[in-house]
């Protein structure tokens, strides 16, 4: 099943719905690395509130988009990872490590404002020029 | 409670319908949403073994009565080119295809009893078990 990628101002949400096969999450990493460039993305939101099982092959995933969305400027955020499932991925020794993870999507665009808004404090009067 | 479901893995949708099957069928038996969660990633990781190194296998679930407690037992078999050296497949972190080597080791910590036996050439049958203690 396709996961739909929507796009909000500079940010990418992709909100998946349902179970994925390996396929899809492959298809998934395939599409948002496409759109980050066709889109000038600055962010990329990932929501997998609607997962009830995180695999090894699942956070390998999510690990591949972030570093490859990083690698073409955009930071992305991981949200909604369901408490059983946050569990079941720590003794299976799965921590996305080095990724920004929010608690839901309010957070997570919270999240992506940040730097925007720390790029803006170095520009007030005063403070060094970029 | 009984009724073993015999799962045949060939395809990676199958990995996604075992985990949904094993969840279903722990919820039947009264286990946590917790434990179904666990039980589910465990099923995920072992199912996906066999996808990747054996290309077919078959995986049973069922749920037995024992005394006090009740098991949700896990049985994947394949008779793929087997494990060469168990001892390090079941190291955090080692793999020969290139994922993160969690597999196993992962599985073995999500379950409470945890076997594996490989023999080269024959094929690998891992036999996996979750408690829950039955109230009465």
């Amino acid at each position: 099943m396709e996961v739909p990628i929507l796009k909000q101002g500079h940010y990418l949400i992709a909100s998946i719905q349902s179970a994925l096969t390996d396929a899809d999450l492959s298809q998934l990493r395939e599409a948002l690395i496409e759109r980050v460039g066709r889109f000038r993305a600055r962010g990329v939101i990932v929501d997998v509130t609607a997962l009830d099982v995180m695999d090894s092959f699942a956070v390998r995933t999510l690990r591949d988009i972030a570093h490859m969305a990083r690698l073409r400027g955009s930071e992305t955020v991981i949200v909604g990872i369901q408490p059983e499932v946050a569990f079941a991925m720590v003794q299976l020794g799965l921590t996305l490590k080095g990724i920004a993870t929010a608690l839901d999507l309010e957070e997570g665009l919270a999240f992506l404002d940040q730097p925007v808004e720390r790029l803006g404090d170095k520009r007030t009067p005063g403070g060094p020029r970029p | 409670m009984s009724g073993v479901l015999n799962l045949s893995i060939a395809k990676d949708v199958d990995v996604v319908r075992a985990r949904q099957q094993g969840r279903e069928l722990a919820a039947k038996a009264g286990f946590s949403s917790g434990d179904q969660t666990v039980i589910a990633a465990a099923i995920s990781e072992i199912a996906r073994n066999i996808l990747t190194y054996a290309g077919y296998g078959e995986m049973s679930l069922d749920v037995q009565t024992n005394g006090d407690r009740e098991g949700f037992m896990v049985v994947a078999r394949d008779q793929g080119p087997g494990i060469p050296d168990v001892g390090r497949a079941m190291e955090d972190g080692y793999s020969t295809s290139g994922g993160l080597g969690l597999g196993l080791p992962g599985a073995k910590r999500l379950m409470d009893e945890f076997e594996i036996v490989s023999v080269a050439g024959q094929g690998t049958t891992v036999t996996m078990t979750k408690w829950r203690r039955l109230t009465s």
